[in-house]
C-alpha cells in the first residue's frame, strides 16, 4: 500500500530534492570554508548525486537563460547579469565558469523564486540539460574547432543543436548570423539574428545542408549548389555601432535605431559578446541604450583581462585564448598594441591533448614584437613562431617569462590549465579594476 | 623537378583538410629550404579549382568527414595531374584524411565506400573507437634515417583503420600508440605507407614540426643531399617529445605488468 505524505509536504519540494539541496549547501559551504574554491562544482555534485532529477525541478520556477557557445560563453554571460542587474533584477549564475551539470545545478539552486538565473553551457552539454532547463531565451554565439582530441567535429554540434531544436520550434532564440554552423543550428527555432562582423570561418567552410563549398561574401554565404545560405539578420553589429530594425514597428515608431558601443572590455571579440548580450536584453524588454551603458561597467571577467602587478610592480594583464579561432581574436587585437607577450600553453586534457592547431593560427601577426613562449608546450609554440617569423624567448613558468621580458607592460595570453594556474597565483596581486581600456 | 628554379610545394584544399593543423608540414618545408637559401614557393591550393601540375610536393592534410568527401572528388578529377608530376619527380606527404584519399577506397561507418586516388594499395574501414594519442613510431629503414632522427613521434586521432595491400612498406613500427590498425593482422602496429616518393601517414603534430630530420629527408627526394640546418629549437621538441612517450611508455608497461599481478 502506498502512504501519501502529509498535508503539510504536499506540492512542496519532494523530500529527496530538499535533502539534495541542504547536502549541497553545505558541501559548498565547506569548500569555500577551508580555502578550496568557490565550492560550485562540489556542491552541485553532491546535489546530483541524492537527486539526479534536480536540475529539472530547480529550473522549473525560474527564468532561466541559457548562453552557449565555444567562445565567448563566459563574458556574455556577465554582461547579461549585469544589464538585468543594473534593470534592478536579482539575479544567479554560474560566473565563475561552472558550465556543466553540477555547476549548472548550484547556481539553480541560488536563484529565487520567480529570478532570473543566467547560466553559460558547454556547448557539448547542451543537448543532454535542454530538456531539464527549458530556457526562457537561449543565446548561440558561435561553435569553432576545440580540443578535438575530446570532442570531434563541428558538424557533429551544430546537428545536435539542430535536432535539439527541431523539437522546440517554439524556443525563443539570439543567434549569431554570420556562422554558419549557428545558422543551421538555430534555424527551426523562434531565432532573433544577430548580424556580427565575419571572423573565424575555417571550420566551417562546407554547406551544413549538401557538404558543398560555401562561397563569403563579407558577412553573408551561400551554398554553390544547394542555394543555402545565411538568414536574414535583425540587429547587426559593424565596428562600435549596433543596428536594431524594427520591421513590425508600430506606426510613427522609429524602425531603425543605432547604439554605439564602448566598452571596458578589450578586443573585437567582446563587442560581438556585448553584442548578442544587449540583443537578448532587448528581446526581454530592455532598452537598449540601457543595456549598453551597463555592459560598460564590466571590466574584468572570472580572471579575464584583470590586471595583475608583477612581482617588479609592472603591470600584467592575463587572457585565455583556447582554440584557433579564439586565438586569431586575440593576435589581432595584440598586434596593434606595444605590450611585451608571453604565450603560455599546456597541453593537458581541459587544453585538448594535442597542440597541433598552433599551425592554424596567423601568429605571424606577431612579427616584430617582443614574445616569450612558456607553459609545458613552450618548445612546440617556439618552434611555431620560429616558422612564423616571431623571435621569442623559452621559459617553462610563464612569470619567469614575464619578469624577464622588457617593456612597461606585459600581455600573458594562456591556454585554458595555464590561465587557471596563473590567475590562482596572481590573485593577490590584482590591480584596481581600471574602467578605461589599456591604451 | 620542374623547370622552373624555384621548389613548388602544394597545399591541398587547405579549406578542407587543414582541421589539425597539417598546413605545417608545408611551411615547414618551405622554411627549411627558404632557411637555407633555396628559392622556394608554397602554393594553396583551393578545392574548387583543379590542382596545379608543376609542383614538387604535395600536401594533403587531415580534415572532418564531410569536407573529406569532398576532397576525394576534386583529388579523383586531378589524378592525372598528380600521376604525371609524380612521374617527373614530385613528391607526395599525406596525413591522415589525406593518407586515406590517396589509398584504394575508404568505407564509412555506414558502410558507404568511396574510391580514393590509389596511389598506395591500401584499404580504410571507419570503425568506433576512434584511436587519439601520443604515438612513438621507429621509422622504416628504407628512409635511411638513423639513430634518434629515425624515432617519429606525433598525435593521432582517426577513426579509419588502414590495411595495406601485400608487400606494401609501412612507414613505420609503432611501439606506443595505434598507427593503421588497433587489431593488425600480423600482430605488429604500423603506421602509415611509403611508395615512390611518397609517405602516408595518421600523425598529427605537425609530423615535420617534432620530427625536423624526416622533413630533411622528404626535401632531400627533391633537391638531393641538403647543407646542414642548425635547428637547435626543433632537435630539443624532437628530444622532449621522445622522452615523454618514452615516460608515458614506461608508465604504461609499469600499468600493465600491476594488472598482469592481478
Amino acid at each position: 500500500m502506498t502512504s501519501t505524505p502529509p498535508e503539510r509536504f504536499r506540492g512542496r519540494r519532494a523530500l529527496r530534492s530538499r535533502v539534495a539541496l541542504t547536502a549541497g549547501r553545505a558541501a559548498g559551504w565547506a569548500s569555500r570554508a577551508t580555502g578550496r574554491g568557490a565550492g560550485a562544482q562540489v556542491s552541485g555534485r553532491v546535489m546530483l548525486r541524492i537527486d539526479p532529477t534536480l536540475i529539472r525541478s530547480l529550473a522549473t520556477d525560474k527564468r532561466v537563460l541559457v548562453i552557449s557557445a565555444t567562445n565567448g560563453k563566459t563574458t556574455t554571460t556577465r554582461l547579461l547579469r549585469a544589464i538585468l542587474e543594473a534593470q534592478g533584477e536579482p539575479v544567479a549564475s554560474n560566473d565563475t565558469g561552472a558550465n556543466l551539470a553540477s555547476g549548472i545545478a548550484s547556481a539553480l539552486a541560488r536563484t529565487a523564486p520567480s529570478s532570473f538565473c543566467v547560466l553559460e553551457v558547454d556547448e557539448r552539454a547542451l543537448p543532454r540539460i535542454y530538456n531539464a532547463l527549458r530556457p526562457e531565451l537561449l543565446v548561440l554565439g558561435n561553435l569553432s574547432r576545440d580540443q578535438l582530441d575530446r570532442f570531434g567535429e563541428v558538424h557533429t554540434m551544430a546537428n545536435a543543436w539542430r535536432a535539439m531544436l527541431d523539437t522546440h520550434p517554439g524556443q525563443v532564440v539570439i543567434a549569431n548570423a554570420t556562422d554558419p554552423s549557428i545558422a543551421w543550428a538555430a534555424a527551426p527555432a523562434n531565432t532573433t539574428w544577430v548580424q556580427l562582423p565575419p571572423g573565424w570561418r575555417d571550420d566551417a567552410t562546407t554547406c551544413p545542408q549538401c557538404g558543398a563549398l560555401l562561397h563569403f561574401d563579407g558577412p553573408s554565404y551561400t551554398c554553390v549548389t544547394c542555394a543555402w545560405h545565411n538568414p536574414d539578420a535583425t540587429i547587426a553589429l559593424d565596428e562600435h555601432i549596433l543596428t536594431l530594425h524594427h520591421p513590425t514597428a508600430p506606426e510613427g515608431a522609429p524602425r531603425h535605431q543605432q547604439i554605439p558601443l564602448t566598452l571596458s572590455l578589450p578586443g573585437r571579440w567582446n563587442l560581438e559578446n556585448a553584442a548578442l548580450a544587449i540583443a537578448a536584453a532587448t528581446q526581454l524588454g530592455i532598452r537598449p541604450a540601457h543595456a549598453a551603458a551597463a555592459a560598460q561597467t564590466v571590466g574584468a571577467v572570472s580572471g579575464r583581462y584583470t590586471q595583475y602587478s608583477l612581482a617588479d610592480g609592472r603591470p600584467a594583464r592575463v587572457m585565455l585564448a583556447k582554440n584557433p579561432a579564439g586565438w586569431s581574436e586575440v593576435l589581432e587585437y595584440l598586434r596593434d598594441g606595444d605590450a611585451a607577450i608571453v604565450l603560455t600553453i599546456n597541453a593537458r586534457a581541459a587544453d585538448g591533448k594535442d597542440p597541433s592547431w598552433l599551425w592554424d593560427v596567423p601568429y605571424e601577426l606577431l612579427a616584430g614584437k617582443t614574445v616569450a613562449a612558456a607553459g609545458e608546450r613552450a618548445l612546440d609554440v617556439a618552434v611555431r613562431l620560429r616558422h612564423a617569423g616571431v623571435e621569442c624567448t623559452v621559459f617553462e613558468d610563464p612569470l619567469d617569462a614575464a619578469h624577464h621580458l622588457p617593456g612597461r607592460r606585459i600581455e600573458i595570453v594562456a591556454s585554458y590549465t595555464q590561465f587557471h594556474a596563473l590567475t590562482r597565483r596572481l590573485h593577490r596581486s590584482i590591480i584596481a579594476p581600471s574602467a578605461e581600456e589599456i591604451s | 623537378m620542374t623547370n622552373d628554379s624555384a621548389v613548388r610545394i602544394a597545399l591541398v584544399y587547405p579549406e578542407l583538410l587543414c582541421t589539425y593543423g597539417d598546413r605545417g608540414n608545408a611551411i615547414v618545408l618551405t622554411n627549411r629550404l627558404r632557411w637555407r637559401n633555396f628559392a622556394v614557393e608554397l602554393i594553396e591550393c583551393p578545392a574548387n579549382a583543379p590542382l596545379p601540375a608543376a609542383v614538387d610536393i604535395y600536401c594533403i592534410g587531415g580534415g572532418e568527414d564531410a569536407p573529406q568527401a569532398l576532397a576525394a572528388t576534386g583529388l579523383r578529377e586531378s589524378a592525372t595531374t598528380i600521376s604525371n608530376a609524380r612521374d617527373r619527380g614530385a613528391a607526395v606527404l599525406a596525413v591522415c584524411a589525406g593518407f586515406q584519399l590517396i589509398c584504394e577506397s575508404y568505407t564509412d561507418t555506414d558502410g558507404t565506400t568511396s574510391a580514393g586516388l590509389g596511389l598506395v594499395d591500401a584499404t580504410t574501414t571507419a570503425r568506433a573507437p576512434r584511436c587519439i594519442g601520443e604515438v612513438l613510431m621507429r621509422a622504416h629503414e628504407s628512409l635511411g634515417l638513423t639513430g634518434e632522427d629515425a624515432l617519429v613521434t606525433g598525435f593521432e586521432n582517426h577513426g579509419g583503420r588502414t590495411t595495406l595491400g601485400p608487400g606494401v612498406i609501412p612507414f613505420g613500427t609503432v611501439s606506443i600508440g595505434t598507427g593503421n590498425d588497433d587489431a593488425p593482422e600480423h600482430g605488429t602496429r604500423v603506421d602509415g605507407a611509403l611508395g615512390e616518393r611518397l609517405i602516408g601517414t595518421y600523425l598529427h603534430g605537425p609530423v615535420l614540426a617534432r620530427n625536423p630530420a624526416l622533413a630533411d629527408r622528404l626535401l632531400e627526394w627533391i633537391i638531393g643531399p641538403l647543407p646542414a640546418l642548425p635547428s637547435p629549437l626543433e632537435a630539443r621538441l624532437h628530444a622532449e617529445r621522445l622522452d615523454n612517450a618514452r615516460r608515458r611508455g614506461f608508465s604504461a608497461w609499469r600499468r600493465d605488468k600491476r594488472l598482469a599481478r592481478g
